[in-house]
């Protein structure tokens, strides 16, 4: 996720200080991990540079923190720019999961043991997320899901690798 | 394969079952205790739904045991495992299993009815489920001018309607797409454990396995624990 | 397309050619089905088949009767002549010598040509001489038989031919032509005559009784309208699985037009293979038709020739009938590409047009109420019409009595709610299956009331005393009486002959401008046979006896009146020819005795003579009854009886008594309804089990599943039965109703008392009933295999 962006995207709806960014940022994108002020920081000064906001105003007392940022026509451009070029489909060739069961193969120990500890414990990940996404809001539902649908697509690789050891076996130990 | 488990409520060891020249289960078993949701996964034609009609009585295997709250279900006469059935489980399959020219509080009073409870007193006690499963204004329908998710969940309520202390549900939303899957799934726990109804639950889908509890998973006939895999 | 907007003429060739080829590709659909489209199509042929069959045969029936009635008069010898024709080179001289073997009739001719051109009966090419005799194929076989022993001794002729298909009315019918000697003495003006020719001298178009012939033209009706319901639902067999496989034409492109042109062309497959079956199942039951012999009667198998006209009609109207019914039946439901959907709600059924029908065919009945026998014949055309309209009323009404009863009925256990709802959401299916079979039980109820009112006409309640004699002989004229009647009370198993001649006592000659008045009884016989007449006090030969309380009113009064001793009474006074009257004095010391039944139930009045005290002119001319009392543990004893009264004289004419005798015509027309309204019946259960199974098999998923959640197998048998019982019983009290009504009116129009049969009115919805609970029944077992879970599995 490009926190830039993200930070940009926040100030379209009117100047902001970095303080009140980073909760902001918090409330609706930072459920698992929280924003670092300096991480604020050391985006919004990278921002300043390139011209995409500018300073807006400073209130009187000490420390950077009491900056207030406003987005420029150029910052408008970029988040339009970021928001409509898709994102990269990532391709996980070169997972740990294949290189395990490649390894396991290779020396002789039970592959499909791997898989399954494997599928149990992402069947159990997905217990966690589907109890949290029943008690929690829309916001965490749709979290979750996004979450468990990454898992299940993990988990029926799985499936299929175990269905396919034999021929696998064959492969990696030629 | 796996020695019996104490405290369980429906224990099955080593159960053979072919289909002429098909072998639809070669040693498999499953363990449940009482309340718990069990997920009965496995790629299709595994011989996860032939688990789960020797489970309920449906059908006898050609070899194993299977034990119902300390009864042996293969002794058993049909008459006697029919009544199981009727009083002791409740049942939602994929399709089909509405009966289309009785309305949906008909449907779902009908396994009270089977069991001789008086018509009226059936279909309020019916009312009462359809109204946990947010079905009540279908009360008049006919199970043709519902949606899919609707008819699953009559189904649903007609499976719980006679307070089974185990429900068997293969594949409930195989039908479905996964907004109305996963509503029937909530709904379908939540009634389950509400009135501490064990439920077996055979699907091949990770997305609703995760409504249980644990799962089983089947592979040529075979069942693999996966708490104990762990 | 639209390019050919324009182009109109050539559009509506192309279009004409698509017609052609989607019916063609629907006749593919229907032969190249697989097994299932090929069981499919066997059954609809089948079906269609017998019905055809049935249609060609009852087609074939008018030519039957218009024949055998030819045939019937062409041969008929007129002996009622009052003419007395002179002996000349061109006559012959015939006596009817008719016997009966084994409750088989035999035609039986005596014969005696006076001449060289003496007329040459049908089926003859010359006359038997004395002691001879030309008989038909079936009695030549009858009498070569084991079977015809005693037979041979009734006829001791030496066979010397066979009649030929020209003088018999069918081929298994038993008849003789014999020669004989001295027959113009014989001459009766009943039983012997001098004729000329052959032939009705006053030949009649319609010889027929106009009840009877009403009779045969409802029983067509009758059992034609059940075949013409059961054409149509045959060419429905398999319509559910037809549906599917319309829709899945749908789904690659097919317009609703087409699927109805496909459809249209299975049907006409399954008709047009249906006309070829009818065809053969009628040419076999043709030439069955010349080997057997129902009821008495045998058919030659080329009687059973359909008119031409009629013959095309059911050629052109079956398929059409067949196309139709498809065509209607595919209204009501809409084949869309993912599937069949029946009309949502298909709106109420309507009443006021359903009464119509059989409202109309009372209305088109009524004019004909209280015509009765002697007004000519019915109008037939008002008759077919009337009857076939009240029946088909039955069809049209049905559905809506299912429909409006179902919709209240509530209540009961499972099986019952289960049968019930689903006759609620779909009573059309139900009420059409049972059409047929109330069609048919209407007519049927109607028909036997109609018999049984009529009976009475047809039956001759015979007041005969069974226990007192079995048997009759009369013997004529000519041959003395006394020595008959020693001959039979010699024979096997006759116990008693009762032997009783008898004329009439006038006080004057017979003239015609003063006839005798009063004239009383005379009867003859020996005391013993007297007894059975009166109670007589004592009885030596030589008394005669006074009667006192006969039947006839009059008649003691005029016994009183001529019982002067000394008074000369005219005997035989009512004789034609004077030679043979007789004149006898009243004796004195006469004796009254009170009259009892004789045994054919009557008490007589007049005089009792015993033969001493009869004039012996009278005796000489011999004649008279013999009543015969027969050992029933004899076998055969009525034909060792026949055989010795053929040997006293061949014209004799011998009756066996029962309690009553029901004309043969008619007997044979009701058990013929009868068979009908079975076989009938039966066809139409194959096809309620046909489409029974079909939607067992329909259900296959949703029985597997109940029986998942513990239903008993009981529960759904029971709905099972209760969803056929419960149309079925609706038609058989719907179909009770009109064909009382239908049974009322023909009775009226036979102006004979309405009476109601219920014991027949039970026995035919007992049958229908029945039909019901063997097609339940048969479908058990398919019913149970299909609940076994494997319904569950959907691989």
């Amino acid at each position: 996720m490009s926190i830039g962006h993200t930070l940009l995207g926040l100030l379209e709806s009117g100047p902001r200080h970095g303080y009140d960014l980073k909760r902001v940022f918090d409330e609706k994108f930072g459920h698992d991990r929280p924003l670092h002020y300096g991480q604020v920081y050391s985006t919004m000064s990278r921002l300043l540079k390139n011209g995409l906001v500018v300073v807006d105003g400073i209130e009187a007392g000490d420390g950077p923190e009491r900056k207030r940022y406003a987005i420029t026509e150029a910052g408008i451009t970029d988040v339009e720019r970021w928001l409509t070029t898709p994102e990269k489909p990532e391709p996980y060739l070169q997972s740990t999961l294949y290189t395990k069961v490649v390894l396991a193969l290779l020396t002789h120990r039970n592959a499909a043991d791997v898989l399954d500890i494997q599928r149990a414990e992402h069947l159990r990940s997905m217990r966690i997320l589907t109890d949290r996404k029943r008690k929690g809001d829309l916001a965490d539902q749709l979290i979750c899901d996004h979450a468990l649908f990454h898992l299940e697509a993990d988990l029926r690789w799985l499936e299929l690798t175990a269905a396919r050891l034999d021929r696998l076996r064959e492969a990696v130990t030629r | 394969m796996t020695a019996p488990v104490p405290g369980a409520l429906l224990t099955a060891e080593n159960l053979r079952k072919t289909y002429g020249p098909t072998v639809a289960l070669d040693g498999a078993g499953l363990s449940l205790h009482p309340g718990e949701i069990v997920a009965v996964m496995g790629p299709s034609g595994s011989g996860k739904s032939t688990l789960l009609h020797c489970l309920a009585g449906i059908v006898t295997p050609d070899s194993g045991s299977i034990t119902y709250d300390g009864h042996e279900l293969t002794a058993m006469s049909d008459s006697r495992r029919s009544a199981l059935r009727r009083s002791e489980f409740g049942f939602v399959f994929q399709f089909g299993q509405l009966v289309p020219e009785l309305t949906c509080v008909e449907n779902v009073a009908l396994p009270l009815r089977l069991n001789g409870t008086p018509r009226k007193e059936a279909e309020r006690t019916a009312l009462a489920w359809m109204e946990r499963l947010e079905v009540a204004d279908l009360r008049g329908k006919r199970p043709g001018e519902v949606s899919g998710g609707q008819g699953q969940r009559v189904a649903v309520a007609r499976a719980l309607v006679t307070g089974p202390r185990v429900l068997f549900a293969d594949e409930p939303t195989g039908a479905l797409d996964s907004l109305n899957g996963e509503r029937v799934m909530e709904l379908l726990t939540e009634a389950a454990r509400s009135s501490n109804a064990a439920v077996v639950l055979v699907t091949h889908e990770a997305r609703v396995a995760a409504y249980s509890d644990r799962e089983i998973v089947v592979r040529d006939g075979k069942s693999r624990d996966m708490e104990r895999a762990v | 397309m639209s390019a050919h907007w324009e182009d109109l003429p050539a559009r509506a060739q192309s279009r004409a050619r698509e017609g052609v080829r989607d019916l063609f590709m629907g006749v593919r659909f229907a032969c190249t089905g697989g097994r299932e489209g090929w069981t499919r199509m066997l059954l609809t042929a089948v079906g269609v088949g017998l019905g055809v069959a049935l249609l060609l045969l009852t087609a074939a029936v008018p030519n039957v009767l218009a024949a055998r009635h030819q045939r019937e008069e062409a041969r008929l010898n007129y002996t009622y002549s009052q003419e007395n024709v002179p002996r000349a080179d061109n006559t012959l001289v015939i006596a009817d010598a008719d016997t009966s073997y084994h409750g088989k009739d035999i035609r039986g001719r005596l014969v005696e040509p006076e001449g060289p051109r003496a007329p040459l009966a049908p089926g003859l090419t010359k006359y038997p001489a004395l002691g001879e005799m030309v008989v038909s194929p079936a009695l030549r076989e009858l009498l070569a038989s084991e079977d015809g022993k005693l037979l041979r001794e009734r006829l001791p002729y030496r066979v010397v031919g066979t009649i030929g298909e020209s003088g018999l009315i069918g081929p298994r019918e038993l008849a003789y032509y014999a020669g004989a000697e001295n027959l113009a003495a014989r001459i009766n003006g009943w039983q012997a005559a001098r004729i000329t020719e052959f032939g009705d001298p006053d030949p009649t178009s319609e010889p027929k009784d106009p009840v009877l012939l009403l009779l045969v033209t409802v029983v067509f009706v009758v059992l034609l309208m059940p075949v013409a319901v059961f054409i149509g639902a045959a060419v429905r067999f398999g319509g559910e699985q037809r549906d599917r496989r319309l829709a899945a034409l749908r789904l690659v492109g097919s317009d609703i037009w087409m699927t109805r042109r496909i459809a249209a062309g299975e049907a006409l497959a399954g008709a047009l293979l249906g006309l070829v079956f009818g065809t053969v199942f009628f040419l076999i039951g043709r030439q069955f038709a010349g080997s057997v012999e129902v009821l008495g009667i045998s058919v030659f198998p080329g009687y059973l020739d359909p008119s031409p006209v009629l013959a095309a009609l059911v050629a052109v109207a079956v398929p059409a009938a067949a196309v139709l019914v498809t065509l209607l039946a595919l209204r009501k439901v809409a084949i869309e590409p993912l599937g069949v959907v029946r009309t949502a709600k298909p709106p109420r059924r309507r009443l006021w047009w359903r009464l119509l029908l059989p409202l109309g065919g009372l209305v088109l009945l009524y004019p004909m109420l209280g015509q009765g026998r002697t007004h000519g014949p019915f109008n037939q055309f008002l008759v077919v019409c009337g009857v076939a309209l009240l029946l088909v009323g039955v069809t049209a009404l049905l559905p809506w009595v299912v429909e409006t009863v179902v919709a209240r009925l509530g209540g009961g256990g499972v099986s019952w709610q289960l049968a019930v709802r689903r006759l609620q959401l779909n009573s059309g299916t139900a009420a059409r299956l049972v059409n047929g079979i109330a069609v048919a039980v209407a007519g049927a109820i109607a028909l036997q009331m109609l018999f049984t009112g009529v009976e009475s006409d047809y039956i001759r309640h015979s007041e005969n005393d069974l226990l007192r004699a079995q048997m009759q002989v009369n013997v004529p004229e000519g041959v003395p009486l006394a020595a008959a009647a020693e001959k039979l009370s010699a024979t096997r198993g006759v116990r008693q002959a009762i032997a009783l001649s008898g004329t009439d006592a006038g006080d004057r000659p017979w003239n015609d401008e003063r006839p005798p008045d009063p004239l009383v009884q005379v009867t003859i016989g020996d005391c013993d046979s007297l007894r059975q007449v009166a109670r007589l006090p004592s009885c030596r030969d030589g008394d005669v006896f006074t009667l006192k309380g006969a039947d006839h009113e009059s008649a003691d009064a005029d016994t009183a009146k001529l019982a002067e001793p000394g008074r000369r009474l005219h005997l035989n006074a009512s004789a034609e020819e004077p030679a043979r009257q007789a004149v006898w004095t009243v004796p004195a010391g006469l004796k009254s005795a009170r009259s009892v039944k004789d045994p054919t139930g009557v008490r007589r009045g007049g005089f009792l003579l015993t033969p001493a005290a009869a004039p012996a002119k009278l005796l000489s001319q011999g004649g008279g009854a013999v009543f015969l009392r027969i050992d029933p543990s004899v076998p055969d004893a009525p034909e060792h009886v026949r055989n010795t009264a053929a040997r006293v004289d061949p014209l004799t004419v011998t009756t066996l008594w029962s309690s009553s005798e029901r004309t043969k015509q008619f007997a044979s027309l009701r058990t013929g309804t009868l068979i009908g309204s079975i076989c009938v019946l039966l066809l139409i259960g194959a096809s309620l089990l046909v489409s029974q199974l079909e939607q067992l098999r329909e259900r296959k998923k949703l029985l597997a599943a109940l029986v998942a959640f513990g239903t008993r197998r009981r529960t759904l048998s029971l709905s099972v039965l209760w969803q056929t019982a419960v149309p079925v019983a609706l038609g058989l009290l719907l179909a009770s109703a009109v064909g009382l009504a239908l049974g009322a009116v023909l009775l009226g129009m036979a102006n004979t008392p309405v009476a109601v049969d219920w014991g027949n009115v039970l026995a035919m919805a007992g049958i229908g009933a029945g039909v019901v609970l063997a097609v339940t029944l048969l479908s058990l077992p398919p019913l149970l295999r299909l609940m076994r879970p494997d319904g569950l599995r959907t691989e």
